[in-house]
């Protein structure tokens, strides 16, 4: 069983790579073994948690199940990628001081997807907030602290 | 500290600045986890490591014939693939357990559950890993099985076991040693005074059948363990386990090693919910590492944490006794738990929530029989709240149907009847710091209890309810620290509490900083790991505040007495009348060295520590054999209060809960933003299991093992309005004033909205988890006009 590599190149949070891929590799696997990125991680290993989540070409996806085969030509971008060095991006600012987390688990999932709910709508109502965020599980229930970051973080990104 | 009697006179001394107790500052690892870069065994990779993927029992209950591992084994890039024979090899007789020593590392002779791990596949790739375990076969001789908790526990025929084997851990637990012909792993009896002249003192009795069904964790990081040898005679194992120094004792007495051989650390968990304690997959990866002398890994998959720990299903018969005023005189209760095939911590749930059946109610008469079951399912464990929250909603849904007969509110019947500070618990012992009375108040408070409810209209209808519920922290149990303040003055705290998400890692660094005068955000604190860390009993059941944060204290007093010692000499004053704050030590006289400048003045250069250690061990009674009575049964008591507000759509049996408030006696909070969570996310995860969540069984199979079919608690499903109250007492003997509230939110949750659904449509749910069709046939028999069911 030596299933044959396939050479690709991509953007992964902002910096041109190159990866070595089989067939039935996930996106999250080539990020954990070739790229030690733990951020996105598989737990139901379904697509139904959110723990996985990746940004390609702007939409999320579940990359445990996602094949990094695809990733080819792509524009990645992970939970490590929003950080400007030691500066937080608001959506992460908001989650620490809303402590919309416990375990950490599920965060970085949650976190991506507040910030492509957030591009999409600057002033979003709780009611938008549960329907965005319906995808991502957090098993801590920390779930009314995770709508008072998204809040804090959208008044946050329409002061800038 | 030396005692000092010349004392000079007194001057003015500045307070403290600020005090690091009640503050909900951000959790020190805030930044990690928001960044993605939190460390946890999930990510963990090693040289040479090998994956592991494990063969499941597909019978409930078998003899092997037969295991054929010959195709997996000449599979290109296969390692080994190991059976329950090659670790006999190995271990004569590998079997673990931590309250019996039941379980085998893979199966031996026979399987007791579906999803028993009976082979093991090792490859470099996950995926070969995977292919090989699906090439495995195994042929079995079917057994009769045995899945129901009252039909197991007076089976005559079947049995999943030969003879009981306790583990020599518990004392109380020995008698049971070499029983045969029986699935009952342990009867616990409790009685106080005279249950039968109680019933006969009462003017109505009631009885009622409660019952819940397996529920499962599903911690979003998947059990995970690593074990790494360290030549033939030493090992280390990486794994997402709740109780370290339990992993190291029962791995080293499995080997036969001393424990100084084995090294347990852990990371953050991605949860633990109590999945993750005692031995998992420890046992099982520290035996492959050893017979192939490399690293081995094993990940589940969320499928197979059903098949590896789940939460006691339960039958309870309730029987009380009451007076027409309403005050009651007798309470009997029967528990079954379904333990499942082996006993992990089961029969301690039995006993040590066994005693608390009654509820938290001043009742002269008790009898109490708790009975943990062995069947033919997955094994049951702990899960937040060891086995309260099955007997609540057995005790206040019973309870509110008295109040109801009774014609008495359900508030008014229970604060007649609840249990107060200085009165005996049905052990006999005495309750102290329980803010039983607080704890009703504010629930009526905050429900507006009493005032006017809409109750809906059309086929919405609108109800409430409330419930209360107790919980004894478990005992005897010991926690150790230390405390090391480093040449430049900085802290670090040695602990074996695991961060799993609770917010330990922050409470312990103010517990710590406030008796240091630090930045608890500077303060470092060093996840487990038994070559380091001093020995925890484990991170479960509500005690690591209480236990761990007195040991941190007094790690931390000792740690300040020898500051002050040598700050004495630098600062030419008395060490008595000393203080610390903002990383100094001042004088009376008003003289300030930073700590790093008083540990330069005794080492004479940045170098050194000063080390403080702490250990602590509060009293215990063990209940006595046949009546279960103990002066002393808990160093402290958990009371947690839920009122519901729920709408139930009477066209389709759906129940969507409006409003949920738990109330919380947590004596003093470290951090009330923690505890506020603790109390939120225990409340909802709870709601989860009064709901939607069972796990299905056909024939011992789990038949709903996925996220896609067994339904936890999102975003959506969230009451529109969830709040934790905490009523602020005072534990005296915790820290701070401080106890645990990591299960107080989860014990009253399931019994307040089947209350609630019965105050809005007036139907009683008996079987947790409230599914619309549960309601709704419900609904239609209460019009004389039941569901046919399904053919």
């Amino acid at each position: 069983m030596s299933p044959q590599l396939r050479h690709i190149s991509f953007t992964l949070n902002g910096n041109s790579v190159t990866a070595e891929v089989a067939p039935h590799h996930t996106l999250v696997e080539m990020l954990q073994e070739q790229f030690h990125l733990y951020g996105a991680r598989e737990s139901c290993g379904q697509g139904l948690c959110g723990c996985c989540t990746v940004i390609v070409n702007g939409r999320s996806v579940s990359g445990c199940l996602y094949l990094a085969a695809f990733a080819d030509q792509a524009n990645i971008v992970t939970v490590e990628g929003l950080a400007k060095g030691e500066q937080l991006d608001p959506v992460q600012e908001a989650f620490v001081s809303c402590s919309g987390f416990q375990c950490g688990f599920c965060t970085s999932g949650f976190i991506l997807m507040v910030n492509q709910l957030l591009e999409k709508n600057a002033n979003p109502t709780e009611d938008e907030i549960r329907h965005y965020l319906s995808g991502n599980l957090c098993r801590c229930a920390t779930y009314p602290d995770i709508i008072s970051a998204v809040h804090a973080a959208a008044t946050t990104l329409r002061k800038e | 500290m030396s005692t000092h009697v010349d004392a000079p006179a007194p001057v003015e001394r500045k307070a403290p600045t600020t005090t690091q107790i009640g503050r909900s500052i951000p959790r020190l690892e805030s930044r990690a986890k928001v960044t993605g870069e939190a460390e946890y065994i999930h990510n963990l990779r090693l040289p040479g490591m090998l994956y592991g993927k494990i063969f499941r029992s597909t019978v409930p209950h078998g003899r092997i014939v037969r295991i054929d591992t010959r195709a997996a084994k000449e599979l290109p890039g296969v390692f080994a693939v190991i059976t329950g024979e090659d670790v006999r090899a190995l271990i004569p007789d590998p079997y673990y357990g931590p309250a019996f020593h039941d379980q085998p590392v893979l199966a031996i002779d026979k399987v007791r559950y579906v999803g028993e791990p009976v082979a093991v596949a090792l490859s470099e790739d996950p995926h070969i890993a995977e292919h090989a375990a699906n090439l495995i076969e195994a042929e079995y001789e079917d057994l009769p099985a045995v899945f129901d908790e009252v039909e197991a526990a007076a089976a005559t025929q079947v049995f999943v076991h030969d003879a009981l084997r306790p583990a020599g851990m518990f004392p109380d637990l020995k008698h049971l040693h070499g029983r045969t012909k029986t699935n009952v792993a342990l009867d616990f009896t409790l009685r106080r005074n005279d249950v039968e002249q109680g019933f006969a003192q009462a003017d109505y009795v009631f009885e009622h059948v409660f019952r819940t069904p397996t529920v499962a964790h599903t911690a979003l990081e998947p059990i995970v363990s690593v074990a790494e040898p360290r030549g033939p005679q030493a090992l280390t194992i990486h794994t997402s386990s709740q109780s370290p120094s339990f992993v190291r004792s029962e791995v080293a007495r499995l080997l036969g090693w001393p424990e100084n051989r084995v090294r347990v650390r852990t990371a953050f968990l991605g949860g633990g919910f109590g999945a993750k304690l005692y031995i998992k997959l420890e046992a099982m990866v520290a035996v492959l590492a050893l017979m192939v002398k490399r690293p081995v890994k094993i990940s589940l998959t969320m499928e197979e944490q059903f098949y590896t720990i789940t939460k006691h299903a339960t039958t309870v018969h309730l029987k009380t006794g009451v007076t027409k005023a309403g005050k009651i005189t007798a309470r009997q209760c029967e528990a079954w738990w379904n333990g499942g095939a082996y006993a992990d911590i089961g029969p301690r749930v039995t006993q040590k929530s066994g005693f608390t059946a009654a509820g938290p109610y001043d009742i002269e008469n008790v009898a109490l029989n708790s009975y943990a079951v062995y069947t033919n399912l997955p094994p049951a464990g702990a899960l937040r709240g060891f086995g309260i929250p099955q007997l609540v909603w057995a005790y206040e849904s019973h309870t509110d149907l008295i109040a109801r007969e009774l014609e008495i509110d359900p508030l008014e019947f229970r604060r007649a009847n609840i249990l107060r500070d200085g009165r005996p618990q049905a052990t006999g012992t005495i309750m102290h710091d329980i803010a039983t009375v607080e704890v009703l108040d504010a629930l009526s408070s905050a429900m507006r209890w009493g005032e006017s409810f809409d109750r809906g209209k059309g086929s919405i209808r609108r109800g409430h309810g409330i419930a209360i519920g107790f919980k004894a922290c478990i005992a005897p149990t010991t926690s150790g620290a230390i405390v090391n303040l480093y040449g430049d003055g900085s802290c670090a705290v040695y602990c074996g509490t695991v961060d799993m998400g609770q917010g330990s890692d922050t409470v312990m660094a103010q517990i710590a900083a406030e008796v240091l005068g630090l930045d608890p955000q500077s303060v470092s604190v060093i996840h487990p790991d038994t070559d380091v860390t001093p020995y925890d009993m484990a991170t479960l059941g509500s005690r690591s505040t209480f236990h761990m944060g007195n040991a941190v204290r007094l790690a931390a007093l000792e740690a300040r007495e020898k500051l002050f010692a040598i700050a004495g000499k630098a600062l030419e004053a008395d060490p008595s009348l000393l203080t610390v704050a903002d990383n100094g030590v001042s004088a009376p006289s008003g003289r300030r060295l930073s700590i790093a400048d008083v540990i330069k003045s005794t080492f004479l250069m940045q170098a050194g520590n000063i080390i403080g250690t702490g250990s602590f061990r509060p009293t215990y009674t063990s209940p006595s054999q046949g009546d279960g009575q103990s002066d002393d049964i808990t160093p402290f008591w958990m009371v947690g209060a839920v009122g519901a507000e729920v709408e139930v759509d009477t066209e389709t049996g759906r129940v969507r809960v409006t409003r949920l408030v738990n109330v919380a006696d947590v004596g003093t909070p470290i951090n009330p933003g923690i505890v506020t969570r603790q109390l939120n996310g225990g409340a909802l995860m709870q709601l989860g299991f009064t709901m939607s969540e069972a796990v299905r069984f056909d024939n011992g199979q789990a038949v709903n093992a996925s996220l896609a079919d067994y339904k936890i608690p999102g975003i959506l499903d969230i009451p529109d309005q969830t709040l934790a109250k905490i009523v602020a007492g005072c534990q005296s003997t915790g820290p701070f004033g401080a106890k645990g509230v990591g299960e107080t939110g989860t014990f009253a949750v399931s019994p307040a909205i089947a209350n609630a659904v019965h105050d809005a449509v007036g139907v009683r749910i008996f079987d947790l988890p409230l599914t619309p069709e549960t309601v709704y046939r419900a609904l239609r028999a209460a019009q004389h006009n039941p569901l046919e069911d399904q053919q």
